[in-house]
């Protein structure tokens, strides 16, 4: 039989304001445990949530981003469950009225474009963390986390592999980073997945039993653990089982998902509208202010690109993938003046090639673009060769030097001054008279020999064109 | 409406709520009584009235992005039942 | 000195007829004569005393805040910094708090000096101050009496003159119906209008805190120290507080009085209806004018208010779990186990009963049946009081059915208890200010006129309560023995 899969993901992504969603305790990732969980993350008897802008307008964001209906009015809830990590014994989330309603985005998979619904977006607090090293026994608490403001985003069950799946929770991932309302860290948790998993015969229009994944927080495992979970219930109902609908966890180090069963037990959650909170409202002057702030989304951004600088859609597509690296390309052109594929060019095999090795973001790139900009203006003015390029580039990564005080330092710019190339051709034709017979004679593959003794003996300075010219004229048969 | 001692059980169970074996039969009385009380809301038809959460007709207030809170772990950690490195402990939690 | 006022304390103060000292001593003399009254649950005495020297030298400078000096204490569910919280439980009997109630710190720099925390219904859930685990407290009208409840310390310390002042707080009638039973003065605000920070939620759409005094006056002195927008509060009102004071001598005449016709109905007794018509006369003497209102859906404030009330508390206590603070049992072998032993044997009877039905009442299956349902009726009778203000300028009945009922009287049925809230609890579903003020006495107890206002008219309230009081003794009077 054939199967179909169909996969909803819901993506947690923290917001990345200063302080906790409904407290003035600071979010910065790292500190000592429970250092920045105050009298109000720790839910301590009498204290009260209040709501911070910032959270509002972000959400906002995000639901403009994906062309949302936001509505006027959305209402926080109290979601019950006892769990250490949740001190208050409910998480206020939102239930019926989400802050960001019906949306959608576009992904590409196999060069072609898919459009994934966003079924709704809602906020919430984060949770504390347990630390399960052993004391005597006990589980640690840290609730420092607790309070941090999060963006729910559940999809619509549209995705069908686990490919279109990674490529959808990659395109929310960048769209966050690009809104600036989400640092996007996986390791750090700030941007984590759970995905509603189930499988159909192919044509069946009634969808399967499900299971939900929790926490798979890196794109590869989203992708392993929905194969691996795809498998496993194709196998089950091969032979005659039924699905469970259940919660299950990925064990990256095992490949396989497993029951989790204590999060099964009694999950009535009893929402209702939490009392201590009253309705939040989008006002038009706030839906103004955050239109006008919104910045140019990706997929418009890689149009521009094709259109403006004539790249390529792959290229186009890379250097729009985040606002940082589209933005150092943009002002590299400007900067160096030079031809937009050379730049494109330098940053995608270059630049790219270094960070990815060093495991670094662009923001953190040793080169800045006025720096990779003053070397390009090199190549542009006939100063250095492309090849000397490479060499001043890897210098510069070593280095704060400017491209011009390299190239000064080591004497590498371009020879074009004719005289002094004639000079060094004169000197190699008297030096290899039998070469010369040879081309003269007909052998026109020596001609090379006399081009490479030539940047030899220039240590590569010598203008690749000038030198041509120059070996035909004294060559000439 | 009437709750049976199970019923009881299960609500306590889902609240978290110890409950003497004994006293079981007299919760699940007294409840009983109360929901019969609440049940008088039936005799009302109120298809057409909008659920009033609260009584303020206003919306949330909106609090700027600034840190206002500085590390209390000392104070806060001297009223816990059970702390260690800065961390409250509990019963191992099983995953 | 004990049975003045606090206006007439204040004076005494700046005339320098005693310190605050002295005052101080001289209250806290009395509280520790009183402990059969069983109203404080913690006396701060040597705090106390060292605030009250500080009120001494600010007084000494002549421009010091109006309530400077003054003796008061507050309800044991209000949040005090370095002092026992207990909201009346074994579950907070060991919670010193580390920060004060928005409340606390308002009368704190009013001036005002904290002589304890008072006794009051286990997470303000009674009628009765029998549900505290530091014991039931006693009427000082009448020893084998309840003094109401859910600030039943609070009623029955400022009626046995313990204490001039005193804060509480009011969910359903926890400031009306013990300041009624025990023949004081009580105001519950509008909602919004006191700021519930550091003030232990018991159900927070309907939790306010409101002073109690002996008079009309003191209400107001106290009041308008207490109310006023807090930031930490989102259910707070950014509006300005009035001079309750200004206003307290304003003529009657032409004021309308609502008297709803479902107050009057065959539920009421004899004795308490003609309590209630005399001190109607007596407005009608003041030129004020009586309209009868209707409120068909009154009768629906109780089942409403025990689906909301407890469906607040069950989320509200759910932080009462044994690992932040408050009562952990001992030796849990696991997560639920710590969970239910430490809230069993935490949280009293009535607690446990509240925090179930409230439970049940959101649990899947249930929670249009009952909790829409009761938001739903609350509209209604919201809706009912809008209408009924429209056409008067205040209504006015009964707090309570009958004056203070015996120790142990109501304790079996927990339902018959809960009507004792029946005149008050709409009050707190529709968000309104009420007052319960003497107003005479049935079999030698105490019983309490109710006046209830439109939104922020509290200073209406106090004008048409000061007023009473003008022609009344009934607040003067001091249980024997307290004189």
């Amino acid at each position: 039989m054939q199967w179909e899969t169909v996969i909803g993901l819901e993506i947690h992504a923290q917001l990345a304001t200063k302080t906790k969603i409904f407290s003035g305790a600071a979010t910065a990732y790292g500190a000592e445990p429970n250092t920045q969980a105050c009298a109000v993350d720790l839910g301590l008897p009498g204290v009260l949530p209040v709501l911070n802008q910032e959270v509002v307008r972000m959400a906002v964001k995000f639901g403009m981003a994906i062309d949302a209906h936001i509505a006027d009015y959305s209402v926080f809830a109290r979601k019950n469950y006892f769990y250490p990590d949740l001190p208050k014994g409910y998480q206020i989330s939102q239930m019926d009225h989400p802050i960001v309603g019906i949306g959608h985005l576009d992904i590409e998979v196999d060069g072609k474009t898919k459009r994934i619904g966003v079924t709704r977006a809602h906020l919430e607090e984060d949770a504390g963390k347990s630390l399960h090293e052993d004391f005597h026994g006990l589980t640690g608490i840290d609730l420092n986390r607790a309070g941090t403001p999060l963006l729910e985003i559940v999809s619509e069950p549209d995705m069908r592999s686990a490919q279109e799946a990674v490529a959808y929770m990659r395109k929310i991932h960048e769209l966050v980073q690009y809104l600036d309302i989400c640092d996007g860290n996986m390791q750090e948790g700030s941007f984590r997945c759970d995905a509603n998993v189930s499988v159909r015969p192919k044509g069946q229009a009634e969808y399967g039993t499900r299971t939900e994944l929790k926490n798979i927080n890196s794109f590869k495992f989203v992708e392993k653990a929905i194969n691996i979970e795809v498998e496993r219930q194709i196998d089950i109902i091969e032979a005659g089982g039924k699905i469970t609908q259940e919660t299950r966890l990925y064990d990256a180090d095992k490949n396989e998902t497993r029951s989790m069963r204590s999060k099964e037990e009694a999950n009535d959650y009893r929402y209702f509208p939490d009392p201590d909170l009253l309705p939040v409202y989008i006002s038009d002057a706030l839906r103004a202010e955050v239109k006008a702030d919104l910045p140019e989304l990706p997929q418009i951004k890689k149009q521009r690109f094709i259109d403006t600088y004539q790249l390529d859609a792959e290229t186009a597509s890379t250097l729009s993938s985040s606002k940082e690296l589209a933005n150092y390309f943009e002002a590299l052109v400007k900067e160096s003046g030079c031809d937009t594929k050379i730049c494109s060019n330098w940053v995608t095999v270059e630049l790219l090639g270094v960070l990815n090795k060093q495991g670094l973001a662009i923001q953190q790139s040793p080169i800045s673009h006025t720096r990779l900009a003053g070397l390009l203006t090199r190549i542009a003015d006939n100063t250095i060769s492309g090849k000397i390029a490479k060499q001043v580039f890897a210098a510069m990564l070593a280095s704060d030097d400017s491209a011009d005080a390299i190239i000064e330092a080591q004497g590498l710019k371009q020879i074009t001054d004719s005289g002094a190339i004639e000079a060094i051709i004169d000197k190699i034709i008297a030096d290899n008279p039998n070469q010369v017979e040879q081309y003269l004679s007909g052998k026109d593959k020596v001609f090379g020999f006399f081009v490479g003794q030539t940047m030899k003996a220039s240590q590569g300075k010598a203008n690749p064109g000038e030198v041509n010219k120059i070996l035909q004229k004294k060559l000439k048969r | 409406m009437s709750l049976t001692a199970d019923d009881v059980n299960k609500i306590a169970y889902l609240a978290r709520l110890g409950i003497d074996t004994q006293d079981t039969e007299s919760y699940a009385k007294d409840l009983s009584g109360m929901l019969d009380l609440v049940a008088q809301m039936s005799n009302i038809n109120t298809d057409d009235v909008a659920p009033m959460a609260h009584p303020l007709d206003q919306v949330q207030r909106l609090r700027t992005d600034a840190v206002s809170e500085t590390n209390n772990r000392e104070a806060f950690q001297k009223i816990a039942p059970q702390v260690e490195a800065g961390l409250y402990l509990v019963p191992k939690v099983i995953e | 000195m004990h049975t003045k006022t606090i206006a007439q304390l204040a004076k005494g103060l700046r005339a320098g007829d005693y310190s605050s000292q002295e005052l101080t001593a001289s209250y806290l003399a009395r509280i520790k004569q009183h402990t059969e009254l069983n109203s404080f649950i913690t006396v701060t005495e040597e705090q106390a005393l060292t605030v009250a020297k500080q009120a001494d030298m600010a007084l000494a400078t002549g421009n010091a805040p109006l309530l400077t000096g003054i003796p008061i204490a507050h309800k044991d569910i209000f949040c005090t910094q370095g002092v026992k919280t207990s909201c009346g439980s074994k579950m907070l009997d060991n919670f010193i708090a580390p920060y004060n109630a928005t409340v606390v710190e308002k009368l704190d720099t009013a001036g005002t000096v904290s002589l304890g925390k008072l006794n009051m219904d286990e997470f303000a859930m009674g009628s009765s101050n029998e549900t505290s685990f530091y014991g039931a407290v006693h009427n000082p009208w009448a020893s084998n009496t309840v003094p109401g409840g859910s600030s039943g310390g609070s009623a029955a310390a400022v009626a046995a003159r313990l204490i001039p002042g005193a804060t509480g707080t009011d969910t359903g009638g926890s400031i009306r119906q013990p300041a009624a039973l025990c023949g004081i003065t009580g105001l519950k605000p509008t909602y919004g209008r006191v700021s519930r920070f550091g003030m232990i939620a018991y159900a927070s759409s309907l939790d306010q805190g409101g002073p109690m005094t002996q008079t009309a006056e003191d209400a107001a002195l106290m009041l308008q120290a207490m109310a006023g927008f807090d930031a930490q509060d989102s259910t707070s009102v950014e509006r300005e507080v009035p001079d309750y004071s200004a206003g307290l001598n304003n003529s009657l005449q032409g004021l309308k009085i609502g008297l709803p016709k479902e107050f009057f109905d065959d539920g009421l007794n004899n004795d308490m209806a003609s309590c209630i018509e005399t001190a109607i006369n007596e407005y009608k003497k003041m030129g004020a004018e009586i309209i009868e209102v209707s409120m068909p859906n009154l009768k629906l404030a109780i089942p409403a208010y025990y689906v909301i009330a407890p469906a607040e508390c069950s989320a509200n206590l759910s932080r009462m779990d044994g690992v932040r603070f408050g009562h952990r049992c001992t030796d849990p072998v696991d997560l639920n186990d710590l969970y239910i032993r430490s809230r069993g044997e935490g949280f009293g009877t009535e607690v446990k009963r509240r925090i179930l039905v409230g439970t049940y009442a959101l649990s899947e299956g249930y929670y249009d049946a009952y909790y829409i349902k009761a938001q739903k009726i609350r509209r209604l009778i919201s809706d009912d009081f809008k209408r009924a203000l429209q056409e008067v300028d205040v209504i006015m009945g009964p707090v309570s059915p009958s004056p203070a009922f015996g120790i142990g009287e109501k304790t079996s049925d927990p339902i018959e208890m809960y009507l004792a809230d029946i005149y008050t609890i709409a009050i707190n579903l529709a968000g309104l200010p009420a007052m319960s003020i003497p107003a005479g006495f049935i079999d030698n107890k105490p019983i309490g006129l109710q006046i209830i206002g439109n939104y922020f008219a509290e200073d209406k309230l106090l004008n048409v309560a000061h007023q009473y009081q003008q022609v009344t003794d009934w607040h003067q009077q001091t249980p024997q023995g307290f004189a």
